[in-house]
C-alpha cells in the first residue's frame, strides 16, 4: 500500500510539474507587468505593444471559435474588425459617446453584419467558404475605401486614445470567459459536433446552420470589439490597416496556438506580437517568417502546437489534491486526460 | 454604341488574361481538389521571368513568352512536390492553409528581392492603334487575344486528345480508380500543375506588354479574381474558366465606365457571392449532389 502524500503535485508527471512552473511563472510575470504598468515603470512604447498583444488575443480567440472550434474556414476577420472599429471611431468623433457604449455599438454592428453575411455563405463548405469569407472582407475594404463618411483611402484621424492598458487587458479576459464557457456549453458541443462530421451532428439533430451562423456571430462581435479598442488605441485608422494580411496574421496565430485551443491562441498572439517587436531589424522578414511557419506547421504539426488542449487540461487541474472537491475513484482518474473528443 | 463595343474590346482583352489564369486553377481544383492561392503568385513571377528574359537576355516576344512558361512550369511542379504533395492525405483545410503560405512566401520574397517598386515592362513592339468604325483596337490587345486563343487551342488539344490528357480526365473524374488502371497519378497532378502555371505565366507576360507596368504584389488580385472567373465558370469545367474569365473582364471595365475605378476591386467578389448562392456549380457545371 503506497502512502498517500499530501503534496498538491504528488503523482503528476515531471512534465506536468514543468508545465506548472512554466504557468506559475507566466502568472508572476503576468502580476509583475500589471503592476509595473500602474505604477508607471513600464515605458510607454512597451505598453502600447503589450495593448496591441491584448487586442491580437480577442482577435485570435474569436477566429478560433469560428475556425478552430466549429470548423468553418472564415478568411474575413479583419473585415468585421473593420465595422467595429470604424463605427466606434465615428461614435467617438460626431457624438463623443462613453467609451464603452461605443466598443458595444462597434461590436453589436460587426455582430449583425456576421449574422447577414453567415446566413447565404454558411451554406457553403471549407475551401468555397474560405473565399466567399475573403470576398467578404475585400468588399469591406473597397466600400470604406469609397464612402465618404470614413474619409476614404485619408482614413479617420483625432480618434480619442480612449484604449489603455486594463480596458484591453479586462476584455481580453472578459473575451476569453465568454468564448471558453461557450465551448463548455452545450451549444459549445454542438459547434464541436459541427466541426467533427456535420452529416452526424445533423442525424443528431443540431440544427447546423444555425451554429455555424451563431458561432459566426459571436467572432465577429468580438472581432468589431477588438477593432474598436485598435481604433482607440492607434487613434488613426485607414483601411490599409483591415487588409487581407491582417486577417492571415490572426489566422497565423490560430494555427500556430492550434485550432480549437484557446490557450493555444492567447499564447500564438502575444508571442507574435511581442517577437516582431524584439526582431525589428528583421522587419522586412516578418511576412516571409510567418509564411514558412504557416507551411511548416501544416507540413509537420498541423495541430499546431497545442493541439486542441488547454491550460488546464495541461495542468490536470481536477487532478490537483488541494482543489480536488471529493477523492474520485481510481478508476475515474483514466478517462479524464482527453477532453471527451 | 461605339463607346459600349470599345468597352467590350477592353473587357475581353482583359478577360481572356483573367481566363488564363482562371485555366490553372479549374485544372488543379478538378483533379485535386484545392485552391492553388499561390497561383496567382506564380502568374507574377511569369511577368517578371518575361520581364528580365526580355530586357536581360535582349529576347523578343515569343521567346520571352515561351522562357516565362518553361520557368513557371517548373516552379509550379516543385511547389506541388515540395508543399502540397506530402499533404495529400491530410485534410482540406490543411492544404489550404499551406497554400496561402506558398502564396505569401513567394510574394514576399518578391518583395525582398524585387522592391515593392513597380518597374515599366521593356518595350517589345511599338503601340499602334488602329480605328476600325469608331472602335479603337491596338495591337497588343490584338496580341493578347491571339495568344490566349492559341493556348487555348493547344490546352484543348492535349486535355481531349493526348493520353496524358485522357488521364487528366480519368484522375479527376476519380483518382483512384484512375490509379488502379495503371494511371500514375502523381506524374498527371505534376503535369497538371506544369500546364497550369505555364498558362498563368503566359497571363504575366501579356499583362506585363498590356498594361506596361508590373510589381511583386501584382499576383494577388487577379489571382483572387482569376479564382472568381473559375467558379463562376463552373469549377473543373475547362471551357467554364474561359467564359468565366471573359464575363469577369466585361463586368470589372462596365463598372469601371459606370462608376468610380475604385470599385472594380468590388465587383468581383459581389459576383461570386451571388453565383455560389444561386449556382454553385457555375454557369457550365453540373450540380453533383455530395456523395455521405
Amino acid at each position: 500500500m503506497r502512502k498517500e502524500s499530501i503534496l498538491p503535485l504528488s503523482g503528476f508527471s515531471l512534465r506536468q510539474k514543468l508545465t506548472w512552473l512554466a504557468a506559475v511563472l507566466m502568472g508572476l510575470m503576468l502580476v509583475a507587468v500589471n503592476v509595473g504598468v500602474y505604477r508607471g515603470t513600464v515605458d510607454f512604447y512597451f505598453t502600447g505593444v503589450l495593448v496591441v498583444a491584448w487586442i491580437n488575443v480577442i482577435l485570435a480567440v474569436s477566429l478560433n471559435l469560428i475556425n478552430g472550434f466549429t470548423g468553418q474556414f472564415s478568411l474575413g476577420h479583419a473585415g468585421f474588425m473593420a465595422v467595429g472599429a470604424y463605427v466606434s471611431a465615428l461614435l467617438t468623433i460626431h457624438l463623443n459617446w462613453p467609451f464603452p457604449v461605443v466598443l458595444l455599438l462597434g461590436a453589436l454592428v460587426a455582430a449583425l453584419l456576421g449574422f447577414f453575411i453567415g446566413l447565404p455563405t454558411l451554406r457553403l463548405r471549407g475551401d468555397y467558404l474560405a473565399i466567399a469569407t475573403l470576398g467578404f472582407g475585400e468588399i469591406v475594404r473597397v466600400v470604406l475605401l469609397n464612402l465618404d463618411i470614413t474619409g476614404g483611402p485619408r482614413g479617420l484621424g483625432g480618434i480619442f486614445p480612449k484604449t489603455t492598458f486594463f480596458s484591453a487587458e479586462v476584455l481580453a479576459a472578459l473575451t476569453i470567459i465568454v468564448i471558453g464557457n461557450i465551448i463548455r456549453s452545450s451549444h459549445g458541443r454542438a459547434f464541436i459536433a459541427v466541426r467533427e462530421d456535420e452529416i452526424a451532428a445533423e442525424a443528431m439533430g443540431i440544427d447546423t446552420t444555425r451554429y455555424k451562423v451563431l458561432a459566426f456571430a459571436i467572432g465577429a462581435a468580438f472581432a468589431g470589439l477588438a477593432g474598436g479598442l485598435f481604433a482607440h488605441h492607434q487613434m488613426f485608422i485607414d483601411p490599409r490597416s483591415f487588409t487581407f494580411q491582417r486577417s492571415i496574421e490572426i489566422l497565423v496565430m490560430v494555427v500556430l496556438g492550434g485550432l480549437g485551443s484557446i490557450t493555444g491562441s492567447v499564447i500564438a498572439a502575444f508571442v507574435l506580437t511581442i517577437l516582431p517587436e524584439a526582431l525589428r531589424g528583421m522587419a522586412e522578414y516578418r511576412m516571409i517568417v510567418y509564411a514558412l511557419l504557416l507551411i511548416g506547421l501544416m507540413l509537420v504539426r498541423p495541430q499546431g502546437l497545442l493541439g486542441t488542449k488547454e491550460l488546464r487540461d495541461m495542468l490536470g487541474i481536477d487532478r490537483v489534491r488541494w482543489l480536488k472537491a471529493e477523492q474520485p475513484a481510481a478508476g475515474a482518474l483514466k478517462s479524464h486526460g482527453g477532453d471527451g473528443r | 454604341m461605339q463607346e459600349v463595343i470599345q468597352q467590350l474590346v477592353n473587357g475581353i482583352s482583359l478577360g481572356s488574361i483573367y481566363g488564363l489564369i482562371a485555366l490553372g486553377y479549374t485544372m488543379v481544383y478538378g483533379i485535386i481538389r484545392l485552391i492553388n492561392f499561390a497561383h496567382g503568385d506564380i502568374y507574377m513571377i511569369g511577368a517578371f521571368v518575361g520581364y528580365f528574359a526580355i530586357r536581360n537576355f535582349n529576347l523578343s516576344f515569343l521567346p520571352a513568352l515561351l522562357v516565362a512558361m518553361a520557368v513557371c512550369a517548373a516552379l509550379g511542379t516543385a511547389i506541388e512536390r515540395l508543399a502540397y504533395r506530402p499533404l495529400r492525405n491530410s485534410t482540406r483545410i490543411a492544404a489550404l492553409i499551406t497554400a496561402i503560405g506558398v502564396s505569401f512566401l513567394i510574394q514576399n520574397a518578391a518583395l525582398l528581392a524585387w522592391t515593392p517598386d513597380p518597374r515599366s515592362y521593356p518595350d517589345v513592339f511599338p503601340l499602334r492603334t488602329y480605328e476600325i468604325g469608331g472602335v479603337f483596337v491596338d495591337n497588343r490587345q490584338i496580341t493578347i487575344l491571339s495568344v490566349a486563343v492559341a493556348l487555348m487551342v493547344v490546352l484543348h488539344y492535349i486535355v481531349n486528345f493526348t493520353q496524358i490528357g485522357r488521364a487528366m480526365r480519368a484522375v479527376a473524374i476519380d483518382a483512384d480508380t484512375a490509379r488502379l488502371m495503371g494511371i500514375d497519378v502523381d506524374r498527371v497532378i505534376s503535369f497538371t500543375f506544369a500546364l497550369g502555371s505555364a498558362l498563368a505565366a503566359a497571363a504575366g507576360v501579356l499583362v506585363g506588354i498590356y498594361y506596361n507596368r508590373i510589381e511583386p504584389t501584382m499576383g494577388a488580385m487577379p489571382g483572387l479574381k482569376a479564382f472568381v472567373a473559375a467558379v463562376l465558370g463552373g469549377i473543373g469545367v475547362i471551357p467554364g474558366a474561359m467564359l468565366g474569365g471573359l464575363v469577369m473582364g466585361v463586368a470589372e471595365v462596365a463598372v469601371v465606365a459606370l462608376t468610380a475605378s475604385t470599385w472594380k476591386d468590388a465587383v468581383a467578389f459581389a459576383i461570386l457571392i451571388v453565383i455560389l448562392l444561386v449556382k454553385p456549380a457555375g454557369l457550365l457545371g453540373r450540380q453533383v449532389r455530395e456523395k455521405v
